[in-house]
């Protein structure tokens, strides 16, 4: 049998070696929809967390339970519920956020990134083990989300999370914060990455 | 006597990315020199009409695109090919695409954007989907609308007459007002730096004509199609003043027909080909004159029909001689 990742070792795979967005490519719907701006895109890697944890928990808790050809039915089951709390929670407490994310909340339900991690790891390890790659992957998927919505808020409109950063002459990129800026942001934002990352593989191969 | 045997030489098909060249004397940097010579006649029209405007734009667009390309270059750890001369073409079609009136960092940002996304991102010369000048413009157009619609193009007071008008296009949509027709062909009209004079234009073209560069079918398809929804138009909406023959020397449709249209790399290949290419564009061109928000459609038509030329390229591969 396969040695399974150590808590430590899931929740560090999740902020780079195995980012939801920049390495499995998923979770894509949200990546792209809810990064115009800082607040939105930190209020939705929030709620992904929040599901992520207690969805990965519980299905680790009952995890002897499961039955291969149930599986996902419950994990989807597992998921709506967290789903459902936290989208109320935020139509209760944080009215124009909700309204503004729209959709994209209740949508969570389907977002590959919670189903893949329940499948991966909460359904195979203990507790501790599905909550550390939880967050690791939380906060990778919350990093990522964030970096996207910087570059286009920033470029977009000259503010950060509503702040303005750049100087009233800052002529507002207003492709950023469409859709095509979204695409573009993601494309370069990726390439970034890879292009580091491989500069990094490089310099470990030549020194070793 | 049997024949020498083939050697590995002799068998060897040499398979590149398009422009494709035909023949010894013509490289790729020939060619680009050809089209830089072609545009000489516009550059001129533009300098003489625009002024300082026109130089101060098309040099902030020629230096921004061939420092992109040599950076883009860089980052990707190509050999850098800036004696080919194609981003200087890009440069300069992106810089006669633009309002002379456009603040620096439109030019900067579009040649940028143009060289980087619209062609280093695909894999340089040859591999780019779209025409990099209308990526770039495409780019501008809609982060910048305000700079780059109706009233970007309008300068009072510059000392330069026609900065203060506005363009044809943009009366014709927003007040139905026609212009005469001379303005409109020599090119003392408001408009994008290269698009007012359809005379340069057609000189320019006649040149690329001369040289074999650019392929004659796909301007005669735009400008067939053109004419033939002008003449529709003119015969469905008599007695407005603006007739098919504005719509031919109008707009960038010239400029785009010569210039932009028959960049080889994003144009089909076939003969048949580049027909559907012409006249879907010139098509396209009316129908967003005619039914959209946008004055002018030439950038949106021609990046409409890059998208599907993997597809024509597909639909019109000739048959072989002898082949079923």
């Amino acid at each position: 049998m396969q040695v399974l990742p150590t808590p430590t070792e899931r929740f560090i795979q999740g902020i780079l070696p195995e980012n939801p967005v920049y390495r499995q490519l998923l979770g894509l719907c949200p990546t792209l929809a809810v990064t115009g701006g800082l607040k939105p895109a930190l209020t939705m890697a929030a709620a992904v967390g929040f599901v992520l944890l207690c969805a990965n928990i519980i299905t680790s808790l009952i995890r002897n339970l499961l039955k291969p050809h149930l599986r996902i039915v419950v994990f989807t089951l597992t998921i709506a519920t967290f789903v459902t709390i936290v989208d109320r929670f935020l139509a209760a407490y944080l009215y124009q956020m909700s309204k503004a994310l729209g959709p994209y909340i209740p949508l969570i339900i389907v977002n590959c990134i919670i189903i893949c991690r329940c499948e991966v790891c909460a359904s195979r390890q203990s507790v501790p083990a599905a909550a550390a790659d939880a967050l690791g992957q939380s906060l990778g998927f919350g990093l990522a989300l964030a970096g996207i919505a910087a570059v286009r808020e920033l470029l977009g409109t000259g503010m950060l999370a509503g702040y303005p950063v750049l100087p009233e002459s800052w002529p507002d990129w207003v492709i950023m914060v469409l859709p095509p800026g979204a695409f573009l942001t993601f494309g370069l934002l990726l390439a970034l990455v890879n292009w580091i990352s491989a500069d990094k593989q490089q310099g470990e191969g030549g020194g070793s | 006597m049997t024949p020498a045997p083939l050697t590995a030489a002799d068998t060897t098909l040499h398979v590149a990315p398009s422009p494709h060249v035909f023949n010894m004397r013509m490289t790729v940097t020939r060619m680009m020199i050809d089209v830089l010579l072609a545009l000489l006649p516009v550059v001129l029209a533009a300098i003489y009409f625009f002024k300082w405007y026109a130089v101060k734009q098309l040099l902030i667009c020629l230096i921004a695109a061939v420092c992109a390309e040599a950076v883009f270059s860089r980052l990707r750890a190509r050999p850098l090919r800036l004696g080919d001369m194609s981003a200087v073409v890009t440069g300069f079609i992106l810089g006669l695409s633009l309002p002379a009136s456009a603040p620096w960092y439109i030019g900067v940002i579009g040649s940028v954007v143009a060289l980087g996304v619209g062609k280093m991102v695909f894999g340089g010369l040859g591999m780019n989907l779209f025409n990099p000048a209308m990526v770039g413009r495409a780019f501008i157009m809609i982060a910048f609308a305000g700079k780059m619609a109706a009233s970007g193009y309008l300068v009072p007071g510059s000392g330069v007459d026609i900065l203060s008008q506005a363009t044809p296009l943009t009366l014709l949509k927003q007040s139905g007002q026609s212009t005469s027709l001379v303005p409109m062909l020599i090119g003392a009209t408001n408009g994008s730096l290269g698009e007012t004079s359809a005379l340069a234009c057609l000189l320019g073209g006649m040149y690329l004509y001369w040289r074999k560069v650019a392929a004659w079918e796909i301007p005669a398809g735009i400008f067939l199609s053109a004419l033939l929804v002008g003449l529709v138009n003119d015969f469905l909406t008599p007695g407005s003043g603006w007739t098919f023959a504005h719509h031919l020397t109008g707009g960038a449709l010239c400029f785009g027909a010569f210039f932009i249209a028959t960049d080889p790399v994003t144009s089909p290949l076939t003969p048949t080909g580049k027909w559907i290419f012409g006249l879907g564009s010139g098509t396209l061109v009316m129908v967003l004159r005619l039914f959209s928000g946008y004055p002018e459609g030439l950038m949106f038509a021609v990046l409409l029909m890059n998208a599907v030329t993997p597809l024509i390229n597909r639909w019109t591969i000739p048959r072989p001689f002898g082949g079923a």
